[in-house]
């Protein structure tokens, strides 16, 4: 069982925590059209790649991303959302 | 005949504890510390199973755990295996897999027939006619195979813990005690983790012309066990290795999930055998068995023997059975030179005939194959083949074999280790690993006795470094030295083709031969096909032999060739360690005393135990909810709503936020009022519903569904992350419990116990109070639930126990009763009130649910809202409608799933349905194509065994539909 990192309470078996998919930014939904905004409700990529994923700790309920790379089984790194520093990114 | 020898310095038996125990009806004795195959040898049984397939003679090969065809079976156990499992009193054994018994088996017949049974015999000759597979597949599984599952045993329950340690060490053998030494003298903590009974490892049994060896395993042992830092578990296989160092340690009694920060692997090599005529009779095994038959439990393994050799162990066995009174006829040595090794010298100084260039061609049966009475030896000429017509007869009942070895990796494979074929020592070696996984000694193609200590404590200096004790100073790497302790390719081939590459799985080596010229040439598909490596032994001693094999058939590398992929478990682990016991959390709610106590019977939503209705003697179960629903219509009811979610929303964008979450508006609910809420995901589907209190400006009282509630309140915390709003969102589900009171009597019976005024004008529908309850201060709600007046009552969850029972008390001159879910969801269904779960699935939208009535129209934005856009420019493809039986109509019911049919297609499907309500009709609600779902259409649904019944669309409620009765 993989161990992950909780920016909050440290590293911890992956039971404690629930997977919450891909973070994704939601498109202005007054500018998009119909087909891009179906792109973003039900398309996701399943390209290797480091992906950045919602991850919630049970016990604590704390959201929080991890950085995970897919082809290597990985957690690169974890850190806490920060909407402002997210936007553009 | 008693082969039992002398006292040996170092041996595993208590040869003060004798044991008694049966095999195939016969009376044997044996010692506390024997394995059931030593004490058999001892005993001078020979023949110890049947193997898998042909029902062939086998005895001990490896003794090393690695033994598929010395299986036992007594009355609870089956496949107990005779060299990993202790010799017990009073054990009444018998071989698995006979027909007649060990000595009689009659399917031993089928060895004679082996010839018309080629590779991938079982795919080619009982593929057609199909229907007759399952015949062929009984018969099939009669003869071959292992013991038979005796059903009704009870279940054992065993014990699981979990382990945490620094660094562990697998393999106590020279190179795993320097290691596991080196790390503890840093002050880390170690877990010396060893398969068998005693540490040592090849040091207990491989002793032969270096007496020193063994004084220096007391020495290493000694030091072990006393160190501070490190505890020791024997006879506990590391069963596999997982993610980030998660490792199943599995011995007799328990499973231990160990979380480990380091790993060195120091678990040594496995000796592999040599392939010719007969190589699987009894009498003829590995060297190293022989040698632990002798060092560990003292028996003498023939009487005299010819020693197979490809390398510098073989002499050492040579030297260890020359001391305990085996004669060795001769030494063949695959080698044309044993090179400069000192051990060879003591063989020769000894005077032994040594046969070099030479190989054994086939192992002369004895009677009925149960033994073997010689050799046939010849040259090998230059071009490595065998010289059949020089061969020479050398009397025997037994040979040791003494070729090559295979590396126990299986923890460096799990944890994603990359091996190569390293031609010094012949031998594949670890070439990549993990960074906190480290290897040493012989698994890593380091043999000689110096050299793996060295090795050893340098691994353990490196674990130590790596978790940050120690100097940096490391000795040097000891790297791989020749002569190669493995023969290359000691595979031959045998006229008669008995001559066994996998005795799991009964494999000739021209059964490989066959594979790869029907195609399968690739090791993962010559594995599959053939089977080779799919016994017991997982191949332990078979798969290194296959990929030489593959790899010459292929003209390629044993790189090129690759190897299958070693996965979990090393030795078959028993369903019991695996199997582990259910604990589910599981919530009660305040009232549940009270519920228990007024015969409640109880059902599970989510986490949640609820009471299903409340069981009345001599009444069956349908029309005690019934009653408890018609109560509530015509008197009062109480029901324990605990279980609903329960979030507190507050801070200055609040109202903000919860317009975002909700379809609906918040903006001017009026403060002590409580709104319907509906939330879709971003796909516009309805996730939850329950209603909203505004409590204050911008503090906010939501209730959510009971089985939904922890998601809901999950996504409502992300939502506010990516909004980034300053609101604070705090799940009170646990501190507060609700019930709801309803039914026209409910106005009174709250009257006696609250100071609130409770007047249709001063507390009207939709509103809010806050007061006193029996004296406990609670939150009080005028909702519509069940269709009645009605009233929901939020108080402290420590006090829910006592405003129940005095609710029930002051209720009683009201004929108040309690009412379960059922009850619950009938009257609900009654107002076609749908619930969300039941009558939506993962696709249903707020239009289809006939809750576009709940989606504001004019909203900035809301979850969902820009899909919801889109599907409601849509037409409708189904419609959530009511529909109703005749009155009076007896006959089969719809139930939930039930599908509509209408020509021959699914136009529909039941979602709830109440064959009795209060209205004296059974009625339900349904999907229904929109064609189909205006009211009065009939439609038909087909019920349980095909019967198709009438029922007709109504629209809802059913029950008052001018909503007078709630209000």
């Amino acid at each position: 069982m993989k161990i992950l990192t909780c920016p909050v309470n440290g590293p911890r078996p992956l039971q404690e925590f629930q997977y919450g998919g891909e973070l994704r930014e939601m498109p202005d939904p007054d500018q998009a059209n119909d087909s891009g905004w179906a792109d973003y409700v039900f398309h996701r990529s399943g390209e290797p790649a480091i992906k950045r994923e919602w991850w919630y700790h049970l016990p604590s309920g704390i959201w929080f991303v991890a950085e995970r790379d897919n082809r290597l089984d990985e957690i690169v790194r974890t850190y806490l959302y920060d909407a402002k520093r997210e936007i553009g990114k | 005949m008693n082969q039992r020898l002398p006292p040996q310095p170092g041996e595993w038996i208590d040869r003060s504890q004798p044991i008694s125990f049966r095999f195939e009806g016969g009376d044997y004795q044996g010692y506390c510390g024997d394995l059931i195959s030593s004490a058999l040898w001892a005993n001078g049984v020979h023949m110890q199973g049947r193997s898998f397939k042909y029902h062939r003679p086998r005895g001990i090969y490896s003794l090393a755990g690695h033994d598929a065809n010395a299986v036992f079976e007594d009355e609870t156990k089956t496949n107990i295996r005779g060299d990993l499992v202790g010799l017990r009193s009073g054990m009444d054994l018998r071989a698995v897999n006979t027909k007649g018994g060990l000595h009689h088996d009659r399917l031993s017949i089928v060895d004679r027939f082996s010839k018309l049974m080629p590779v991938g015999f079982y795919y080619k000759a009982f593929h057609t006619p199909r229907w007759l597979f399952p015949h062929y597949e009984k018969q099939i599984r009669q003869i071959a195979g292992l013991g038979a599952i005796r059903a009704g045993q009870t279940a054992q329950l065993t014990p699981k813990d979990y382990g945490f340690c620094q660094v562990l060490v697998v393999g106590a053998g020279p190179s795993g005690l320097s290691a596991a030494l080196a790390v503890a003298d840093q002050g880390v903590d170690v877990l010396l983790v060893d398969e068998h009974a005693h540490l040592g490892g090849s040091l207990t049994w491989q002793s032969g012309g270096d007496e020193k060896s063994q004084e220096l395993c007391q020495e290493l042992v000694n030091l072990a066990q006393a160190h501070q830092h490190i505890t020791v578990r024997t006879k506990t296989q590391v069963a596999g290795c997982y993610a980030d160092l998660w490792v199943a340690l599995v011995d007799d009694v328990r499973l231990t999930k160990l979380r480990a920060q380091a790993m060195v692997v120091a678990s040594g090599v496995i000796e592999q055998p040599a392939v010719f005529g007969n190589n699987d009779l009894p009498g003829v095994m590995l060297a190293s068995a022989a040698q632990r038959l002798i060092h560990l439990y003292a028996v003498k393994p023939w009487q005299q023997c010819v020693a197979l050799v490809a390398n510098s162990d073989g002499y050492r066995a040579v030297l260890d059975l020359h001391r305990a009174g085996s004669s060795v006829a001769a030494v063949v040595d695959l080698r044309d030179d044993a090179g400069d090794c000192r051990f060879a010298a003591q063989v020769h100084q000894l005077g032994m005939r040594v046969l070099m260039g030479s190989m054994i061609y086939e192992a002369v049966p004895g009677a009925g194959k149960r033994s073997i009475r010689g050799a046939v030896v010849c040259p090998l000429g230059a071009d490595g083949r065998l010289r059949e017509n020089q061969s020479q007869v050398i009397d025997c009942d037994g040979i040791a074999m003494s070729v090559g070895w295979a590396p126990a990796g299986a923890p460096l494979y799990q944890v994603g280790g990359k091996f190569s074929y390293d031609t010094t020592v012949e031998q594949l070696v670890p070439r990549e690993m993990p960074d906190n996984v480290f290897a040493a000694g012989r698994v890593r193609g380091v043999f000689g006795l110096d050299e793996r200590l060295t090795d050893g404590r340098r691994a353990g200096l490196e674990v130590a470094r790596k978790l940050g004790h120690g100097s940096n100073e490391l000795p040097e790497k000891i790297s791989v030295t020749g002569p190669a302790p493995s023969h290359p390719y000691p595979v031959f081939r045998h006229a008669k083709k008995k001559n066994f590459i996998d005795l799991d799985e009964d494999l000739h080596f021209i059964d490989l031969v066959n594979a790869h010229q029907e195609g399968f040439d690739n090791i993962e598909l010559i594995k599959r096909y053939s089977t080779v490596g799919m016994g017991p032994s997982q191949g332990k001693i078979a798969n290194m032999n296959s990929v030489r094999v593959l790899a010459r058939l292929n003209d390629k590398s044993i790189d090129q060739t690759g190897t299958t992929t070693s996965r979990p478990f090393y030795q078959p682990v028993s369903l019991e360690h695996l199997a582990g016991r259910r604990f589910h959390p599981l919530r009660r709610t305040p009232m549940h005393r009270w519920h228990l106590e007024a015969h409640a019977e109880f059902v599970h939503v989510g986490s949640w135990l609820r009471p299903e209705y409340y069981a009345v003697a001599g009444q069956d179960r349908e029309t005690s909810i019934l009653q408890e629903a018609s109560h509530v219509r015509e008197y009062a009811g109480l029901m324990d709503v605990s279980t609903l979610g329960k979030i507190e929303v507050a801070g200055p964008d609040a109202v903000s936020f919860l317009e975002r979450i909700y379809t609906g508006r918040f903006a001017k609910q009026n403060t002590g009022k409580l709104r319907y809420v509906l939330a879709c995901d971003e796909m516009g589907v309805v996730i939850d519903d329950g209603i909203a209190v505004r409590l204050s400006d911008n503090h906010f009282y939501v209730t959510a569904t009971t089985s939904g509630a922890a998601d809901f309140y999950r996504e409502m915390q992300r939502w506010a992350l990516i909004w980034d709003m300053d609101v604070q969102l705090v799940d009170v589900t646990g501190h507060i419990a609700a019930m709801n009171l309803a039914g026209p009597q409910s106005r009174e019976v709250l009257q006696k116990l609250t100071s609130v005024d409770v007047s249709p004008e001063g507390f009207p529908f939709l509103g809010v109070r806050r007061g006193e309850v029996a004296g406990i201060p609670a939150s009080l709600m005028r909702v519509g639930f069940v269709g009645e007046l009605g009233y929901e009552i939020h108080v402290p969850a420590g006090h829910a126990a006592h405003v129940w029972t005095e609710i029930m008390r002051a209720g009683a001159s009201s004929k108040i009763r309690p009412f379960g879910v059922e009850a619950q969801r009938l009257l609900r269904l009654e107002k076609g009130h749908l619930i969300v779960g039941q009558d939506t699935d993962a696709l249903t939208n707020p239009y289809e649910a006939n809750m576009a009535w709940a989606v504001a129209r004019k909203k900035q934005f809301f979850v969902g809202q820009r899909t919801l856009q889109v599907l409601n420019e849509r037409p409708l493809t189904r419609k959530l409608v009511g529909v109703k039986m005749a009155p009076g109509y007896r006959g089969p019911f719809p139930e939930e799933c039930h599908l509509i049919i209408e020509q021959g297609e699914m136009i529909g499907r039941v979602t709830s349905f109440a064959p009795r309500s209060t209205l004296g009709y059974g009625l339900g609600l349904v999907f229904v194509h929109p064609d189909w779902s205006e009211a009065g259409t009939k439609v038909c649904i087909c019920v349980d065994r095909g019967a198709k019944i009438e029922a007709e669309i109504t629209s809802t409620p059913f029950y008052d539909p001018d909503d007078l009765r709630q209000k």
